[in-house]
């Protein structure tokens, strides 16, 4: 199905609000305000969006080390965010997380995650949950295409198809692992493919085209509500960052880089609500610049934020 | 001599013996081009070149479990997971294959065979990539495990565990990898087991290992100035351990204060703890202390995670309520 004006809008503002978020975060990263590892979702906001925008507050949500576009898209606030990056006690996880660990379980956000592959199994148990408590709402599982080499897809993927669990597998195959690139890593070219041994659809579509990405999205939510079980959507895209900020990602060829950077899908999408008339371009870029400032905000939410007490370590180990 | 940080020392080992030995091969994600997560395999992929050092899929199952076939078949693996963290992942490789074949086959199988992983806090890389779990393998029987904390000790075990004909868990320090020291160089050996007093002193002995070895060197040296004369002893390998010589340095000291970054319950200190209560209580003129890290997962924030870590006050204090 075909996003309607409105969605589309609201898909412009969180691809938006992703790119700022992380183009924020580089610099942030440079100035060495933020501790530990970050791994940047620029270039792939497509995906989470385009995915995300089929989904309410009751649906569910695993994500990967490379989280803060699920995150944005799953309605996560971005200046709880910030605040967990910076460490601070007023952050999503109260500092303790960080950027690998952040979560909103009240959105249906069951964690970034640092364990690669890690979230595959934790998706096929939420969705196990809806199923047994007899509700419609699904759980879309996103990671890499890395991730799609564990053993956790395959056992996550067969469970998911016998047990026709609403889930969607969402792989965001952005050709590399860290310096892996897909071609030395599977010997298929689309993921997608690999869906066939679980008896349950593949498809692949262009990650970069938040409109393609969102017509897959609602086929297989469609699906999986209605009861009839999984699909794995394969995302094609490209990190735009290193792995991690500070890889100079000395494997990528320049070329491939410049090309994919040329398919940048917020210009794309800009494109085509001008030509549908939804909107003019001096309003998509007054909408970015308030985005800008939102995000300006967060930073600042964060930056006057208290750290963490000392005692904090010890608690919330167990449930009381 | 040469200057080396740990990374190039346990790097150097490496490189003597697949010189020497053509059966020795090096796997795991990212060893190849991009030189490891954190450098210590840079460089080896242009000298050995991509069938001995080869780069694999996010696979840690299949990275340990093929490690145990190759070993049973004949060669020497040495495969990296890339985080101590991630041996939850192949860890039936570990349990129930490596360490326990040669048993259930009678004695028949070998399996030389070294996994490198690196522990530790101090990046703020919170509660999955900050791990220090040695003693889920020490309680495997059939496991040697090895963690050193100096450049030489790192260079001088890898050759050793590469040349063991058992899986030998080899796990690195994060933090000390930029660590120099002065490092012999060609060949070298350190013989798995054995112990060695890092500071001689007379008033009690320190028991620490893996980066918490400088932390109690330091105490050690402030202890000085406030005239407690401290050993420093590190065990090197915590299997097998060199228990005499734990008890040798209780017998000169009578007071013992063990140090290490895992969490303390179940923690390897224990288990010294109770060889030295067992076999050397009438050494002891008071009470064995830990110095560890609290029962907790590791926070992300760096106010929390410093004082999360053993730090060198912890462990002054521990010694000091000894006298
Ligand atoms: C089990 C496990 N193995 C290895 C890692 C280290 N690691 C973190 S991210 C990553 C690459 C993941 O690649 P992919 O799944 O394609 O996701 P991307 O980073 O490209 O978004 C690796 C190897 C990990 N965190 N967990
Ligand atoms: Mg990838």
């Amino acid at each position: 199905m075909e996003p309607t004006k409105d969605q589309l809008l609201d898909i412009f503002k969180t691809m938006s609000t992703i790119r700022a978020f992380e183009s924020k975060a580089v610099e942030l990263f440079a100035a060495g305000k933020l501790p530990g590892f970050v791994h940047l979702y620029l270039g792939e906001e497509a995906v989470a969006t385009g995915v995300c925008a089929n989904l309410t507050i009751k649906d569910y949500i695993t994500s990967t080390h490379r989280g803060h576009g699920h995150l944005i898209a799953k309605g996560g606030k971005i200046d709880l965010m910030m605040a967990e990056l910076f460490g601070k006690k007023t952050g999503y996880c109260k500092g303790k997380g960080g950027s690998m660990h952040i979560a909103d379980v009240d959105l249906g956000i069951l964690g970034a995650n640092g364990i690669v592959g890690a979230g595959q199994p934790i998706s096929v148990g939420a969705a196990f949950a809806c199923k047994y408590r007899k509700t419609d709402s699904v759980t879309v599982c996103f990671f890499g295409d890395g991730a799609s080499n564990r053993g956790t897809f395959h056992e996550s993927l067969n469970m998911a198809s016998v047990w026709k669990l609403p889930v969607i597998f969402v792989a965001e195959n952005n050709m590399y692992g860290i310096s892996n690139s897909q071609k030395t890593s599977m010997n298929v070219a689309d993921i997608a493919d690999r869906a066939a041994a679980y008896g349950i659809p593949g498809v692949a579509v262009d990650g970069n085209d938040v409109i393609a990405v969102f017509e897959a999205a609602s086929e297989a939510v469609k699906r999986a509500r209605r009861g009839d079980g999984p699909t794995l959507i394969e995302c094609k895209t490209w990190r735009w960052r290193g792995h991690f900020e500070g890889d100079p990602s000395v494997y990528k060829k320049p070329e491939d880089q410049e090309s994919w950077l040329k398919k940048d899908p917020i210009p794309r999408l800009e494109a085509k609500l001008v030509d549908l008339k939804y909107a003019t371009q001096p309003e998509l870029d007054k909408i970015k610049s308030e985005i800008k400032a939102q995000v300006e905000d967060a930073v600042k939410f964060a930056e006057e934020s208290a750290l963490p007490d000392i005692e904090d370590v010890l608690t919330d180990v167990y449930a009381n | 001599m040469a200057e080396m940080t740990y990374a190039e020392a346990i790097r150097d080992g490496m490189r003597q013996e697949m010189k020497r030995d053509r059966n020795v091969y090096l796997y795991g994600e990212d060893v190849g081009i991009f030189g490891g997560c954190f450098g210590v395999t840079a460089g080896l992929f242009q000298e050995f070149g991509p069938e001995r050092v080869i780069d694999t899929p996010i696979t840690e199952t299949a990275i340990a479990g093929s490690a145990v076939g190759a070993a049973a078949a004949g060669l020497r693996p040495i495969a990296e997971i890339m985080f101590v963290d991630f041996m939850g992942v192949c860890m039936d490789e570990i349990l129930n294959q490596a360490a326990k074949m040669r048993y259930m086959f009678g004695g028949k199988a070998k399996l030389p065979m070294v996994i490198r992983t690196p522990c530790g806090a101090g990046f703020s890389a919170a509660a999955q990539h900050s791990q220090t779990l040695e003693a889920w393998f020490t309680h495997i029987p059939g496991l040697k495990v090895v963690m050193p904390g100096t450049a030489a000790d790192g260079k001088g075990l890898m050759e050793a565990a590469i040349r063991d004909d058992n899986p030998v868990i080899f796990i690195e320090h994060k933090v000390l990898l930029g660590a120099k020291g002065e490092v012999p160089e060609g060949e070298y050996l350190v013989p798995i087991g054995k112990a060695d007093i890092k500071r001689e002193g007379t008033d009690v002995t320190i028991v620490a290992w893996s980066l918490m070895l400088s932390k109690a060197l330091a105490a050690a040296e402030s202890l000085a100035q406030e005239g407690i004369s401290a050993e420093v002893l590190d065990p090197r390998s915590l299997v097998p351990l060199d228990k005499e010589a734990i008890l040798n340095s209780v017998k000169k000291t009578g007071k013992l204060v063990i140090v290490h970054e895992a969490v303390r319950t179940s923690g390897f200190g224990g288990e010294i703890a109770a060889i030295v209560a067992d076999e050397g209580f009438d050494l002891l003129d008071a009470p064995i202390k830990r110095v560890t890290a609290p029962d907790t997962p590791i926070p992300f924030s760096p106010v929390l995670e410093s004082a999360y870590i053993p730090s060198e006050e912890k462990i002054i204090k521990a010694v000091k309520e000894l006298f």
